[in-house]
């Protein structure tokens, strides 16, 4: 399917999608509103749980702040929708805002069994003010006014819920693309590589969980304003978590998931409310029954919902694409004049508990120079690695990068500093493409925020993608670039992680164990980047356990064993060090 | 508030914090052994109670039948697994784990007289409730036993709503409330504390300590903590993970029927009741972080405390304020805890 299909595609659906209400009666287009108004709030969890990682069940209770907040203000003090609609977007950002910030640096399960809590409080809210009409809900709710029409009947509100449906699905697709969009997909997986590229973790999730709000107050707008009367049932548990089944079923991973899961469990209610009072008298209990039963069985079978299904039997072989032949346009950092000091560790030590992974290490490197960290397995070199970077926060001593106090500082400061790292344990995230991955790496280099991402107005981001296809041509994976990295073997993923780190121009570049799962060449090819990238003046720290690889490419070698540093000096002096001989080797009895 | 009020207001924190301390210590069990948040674990007790209270009327109650499906569900997937084996010799052995055995009290609650002595009542009800828990694990849960927590959540929440429209075939719309088994008060100076009450606080201190040392003094305990942890690790030692699921479902399925069977005379049961009561245990839960068992206690106890203040005051916002406590205790235990760790690093494979 090429883009030009695509597009065809799409143009038509919108075409047949404007000429349904005409064909079809009132009934039918009542329910197509219903699924437009669903889509949004489905949109939202995409973008959240799909995307993002996080699971809410308490989705109903935003799309309940957006209907009652324009209900009310438009009752009661005759304003227009639209100042409804302004007040709710503010009020509903306000709210998830500070739940967003109480709830979202609890990682893990933490956030969705809060949801379920506050989701209900906010609904049993809405029961209980005066204002609000109780549990009777409130009524006479004026329609919404466009061009000096009124959108009363089912069939001209259609096209506001559906323009803001398919807006919505298009501003989601752009932001998924975008510089915020990638950090946020990287986020599933852990922390630590979004921190060591410099995304502040905490304010994407922030972002993201005020932007599925957002989106689900626009749906409750819509459906107060549509139904013209509103009760607080509407908004119940329940209800959040229908919307959250509609996005696991329609494929939470997949933005027209949305889409789709909606209209299958809307027509699947409507069908069962219809068939199941045939059955017996018991409908309502049978509704529920069969509905909690189906999601079980969808999550027992098919986790990833209906779109991935579809696209494995669909989607072709990913393309190719190459570098461009200019310079990326995107000034390089300056780097520290040769000569001067880097990086400079001073005695740092880490316990864990009873164990000391690392005891007191001291040593410094140079601009432009490469720095080995060699010794046994367990001797404390990726410990040393995450002290630096930032991971781990040293029991004492201090590291300064670049003049700066570094210690105990956050990864994603140390990484604005112009520190890019790779991983001993791989971390991509296997279902974005190489490609994005790599551009992941450039995250600091530029700064379009999400209202860019999502309209398209990110003009640096052509460049960023010119960066990235650059340093794959570098490291010999443009080919495979447009391939998910997950598809990659272990070697070749230890290349994407060396591109993402030239992405990012770094200062200092440290590599835990590159040359692990390289073929003979891919390592002469490996050592020869290395060496251009020092030529440049770029400052390179590695842990590695390939000698021969490390001796005709390190400038000096420091020497760990039990956590202590027990040898530092130039790689020949090393291979004749008896102490070093001894650790590796084992003593002579 | 005057003092004679306080009291009175703690007593009732204090007997409704007991109630939902059970609750939190079954689901922080279930989550110890299984990573489950067992959200429909509220939703257990209310078929104890409600079973009792069916038994106290002379009726059968639904829930005879709902074992009996769920025990036929769960033998034809073990049999269908055994075929697929070519293990068909065997075939006894789920027969009577997954068919004989949880249906066992069903089928004497069928032949046995209806007027039952209550405590005879009591003990039936809370056996036929027992073999769900179980049952339900490994029908719906042991499948996707090596999910991630959040679909494990997403699966219980989904499993909630099964089972409270089952609740509703099974028992109806109406409210239940069962007879007291002591009616006397303890009169304590001035206040006179219900035995009911002093009989759930007991129960729930003693029961918080017994799961302390269980898992954290016991190998058995430990076994059932690694499986959560690691499960192909604790395979890897010897821990039969699957078995070790259902016997921490069958424990705190006995918590919850014991629970809803304690406190159906004090409180009016419907089919909905025990979601909401089991919820409130989960926020306090939450409070204890959900790992250690009397934090759990601890954090139900001051939920309970929460709800009768709440109450006092604003009658009718009392379940706003208690879920609604549930962002500034997160938010309390992230400030007490410090920077975040990065506990929960999950790497995609």
């Amino acid at each position: 399917m090429t883009r030009r299909h695509f597009n065809l595609g799409v143009a038509g659906l919108i075409l047949a999608a404007a000429l349904l209400p005409l064909i079809l009666g009132t009934f039918a287009t009542t329910l197509l509103n219903y699924i437009g108004i669903a889509t949004l709030v489905a949109l939202g969890l995409v973008l959240l749980t799909g995307s993002g990682g996080m699971t809410s069940f308490g989705q109903g209770a935003f799309v309940g702040i957006g209907a009652y907040t324009s209900a009310y203000l438009t009752i009661t003090f005759q304003l227009s929708p639209w100042i409804g609609l302004i007040a709710a977007l503010a009020i509903t950002a306000i709210v998830a805002a500070a739940i967003g910030y109480a709830t979202l640096h609890l990682g893990g399960h933490y956030l969705p069994i809060t949801t379920i809590a506050w989701g209900l409080a906010i609904y049993l809210l809405f029961g209980n003010f005066e204002a609000f009409g109780r549990h009777g809900g409130l009524t006479h709710i004026p329609p919404i006014g466009l061009f000096g029409f009124q959108l009363e009947r089912m069939d001209q509100i259609y096209y506001l819920i559906w323009g803001t449906v398919f807006g919505a699905m298009l501003a989601a697709v752009n932001l998924l693309q975008s510089r915020e969009g990638r950090a946020i997909r990287a986020l599933r997986g852990g922390g630590v590589l979004v921190g060591s590229l410099g995304v502040d973790a905490f304010r994407s999730k922030l972002a993201l969980f005020v932007i599925s709000a957002l989106l689900a107050a626009v749906a409750g707008w819509l459906y107060a304003h549509m139904q013209r009367f509103i009760s607080p049932s509407t908004f119940d548990l329940r209800s959040g978590i229908e919307y959250l089944l509609m996005a696991v079923l329609g494929g939470a991973g997949y933005v027209s998931g949305a889409l789709i899961g909606a209209v299958v469990v809307i027509l699947a209610k409507n069908w069962l409310q219809d068939l199941l009072p045939l059955l017996t008298s018991n409908s309502g209990n049978l509704e529920t029954i069969t509905f909690g039963l189906l999601f079980i069985l969808l999550l027992q079978y098919s986790p990833e919902g209906v779109v991935p299904l579809v696209l494995r039997r669909v989607r072709s072989k990913p393309g190719t694409v190459s570098a461009g032949p200019s310079d990326p346009a995107l000034p390089y950092r300056e780097l520290p004049a040769r000569g001067s000091q880097l990086l400079k560790v001073e005695g740092i030590t880490k316990k864990f508990g009873g164990l000391t992974a690392v005891d007191g290490v001291s040593f410094a490197v140079d601009v432009g120079t490469i720095l080995a960290l060699i010794g046994p397995n367990g001797a404390g070199k990726s410990t040393t690695f995450n002290l630096i970077a930032g991971v781990l926060e040293p029991t004492s001593g201090k590291v300064v990068f670049s003049g700066q106090d570094i210690t105990g500082t956050p990864q994603r400061t140390i990484a604005a500093l112009g520190l890019a790292r790779t991983f001993q344990h791989v971390k991509l995230r296997s279902s974005m493409s190489v490609l994005e991955n790599v551009m992941l790496g450039a995250y600091l280099r530029t700064d379009a925020g999400f209202v860019k991402g999502a309209l398209r107005l990110d003009k640096e981001d052509a460049v960023v993608r010119e960066i990235a296809l650059r340093a794959l041509t570098d490291v010999g994976l443009i080919d495979r670039a447009l391939e998910p990295a997950g598809s990659l073997a272990l070697g070749q993923q230890r290349l994407v992680e060396i591109a993402r780190s030239l992405a990012a121009d770094p200062v200092l570049i440290m590599l835990d164990e590159p040359a692990a799962g390289l073929r003979h060449g891919e390592k002469q090819a490996l050592s020869e980047l290395l060496q251009g990238m020092r030529a440049r003046g770029v400052t390179i720290l590695l842990v590695e356990h390939d000698m021969p690889f490390l001796m005709g490419l390190a400038d000096r070698v420091v020497v760990l064993d039990f956590g202590r540093k027990i040898a530092e000096g130039l790689p020949a002096e090393i291979r004749a060090n008896a102490k070093v001989q001894e650790a590796y080797l084992g003593g002579v009895a | 508030m005057d003092f004679d009020i306080a009291m009175l207001v703690t007593q009732d924190g204090i007997s409704n914090g007991a109630i939902y301390a059970m609750m939190a210590l079954g689901m922080v069990l279930i989550f110890n052994s299984t990573r489950i948040i067992f959200v429909p674990f509220g939703d257990l007790a209310a078929y104890a109670a409600l079973t009792l209270g069916f038994f106290q009327l002379h009726q059968r109650p639904g829930t005879i039948w709902l074992v009996l499906v769920l025990s036929l569900v769960a033998f034809a997937i073990e049999a269908t697994e055994l075929v697929l084996r070519k293990a068909t010799r065997r075939i006894w052995r789920p027969a009577f784990h997954w068919l004989a055995l949880p249906c066992l009290p069903s089928a004497i609650a069928l032949i046995v007289p209806a007027d039952l002595p209550l405590a005879a009542q009591s003990a039936l009800a809370v056996a036929i409730v027992l073999p769900i828990g179980p049952l339900l694990y490994r029908i719906i849960y042991r499948p996707v036993a090596n999910a991630s927590v959040l679909l494990l959540l997403t699966v219980s929440v989904a499993l909630h709503f099964a089972l409270s429209g089952v609740a509703l075939l099974c028992f109806g719309p109406e409210g239940l409330r069962t007879q007291a088994f002591l009616e006397s008060n303890l009169d304590v100076g001035q206040f006179s504390i219900s035995s009911q009450m002093l009989m759930m606080v007991i129960a729930a201190a003693a029961l918080s300590a017994a799961l302390y040392f269980f898992f954290d003094r016991t190998v058995a305990g430990k076994a059932l903590k690694a499986t959560a942890m690691n499960r192909t690790g604790a395979r890897l030692v010897g821990i039969r993970t699957h078995s070790a699921g259902a016997t921490a479902f069958l424990i705190a399925t006995a918590i919850a029927a014991i629970t809803g069977v304690l406190i159906s005379p004090t409180t009016t049961f419907y089919y909905d009741t025990g979601f909401m009561t089991g919820l409130k245990g989960f926020v306090g839960a939450t409070f204890g972080g959900f790992v250690g068992y009397p934090a759990a206690v601890l954090g139900a106890l001051v939920i309970g405390v929460i709800e009768s203040v709440s109450s006092f005051y604003a009658s009718a916002l009392k379940e706003v304020i208690v879920f609604g406590s549930i962002i500034p205790i997160v938010l309390l235990r992230w400030l007490a805890a410090g920077s975040a760790t990065p506990s929960d690093e999950v790497e995609e494979a």
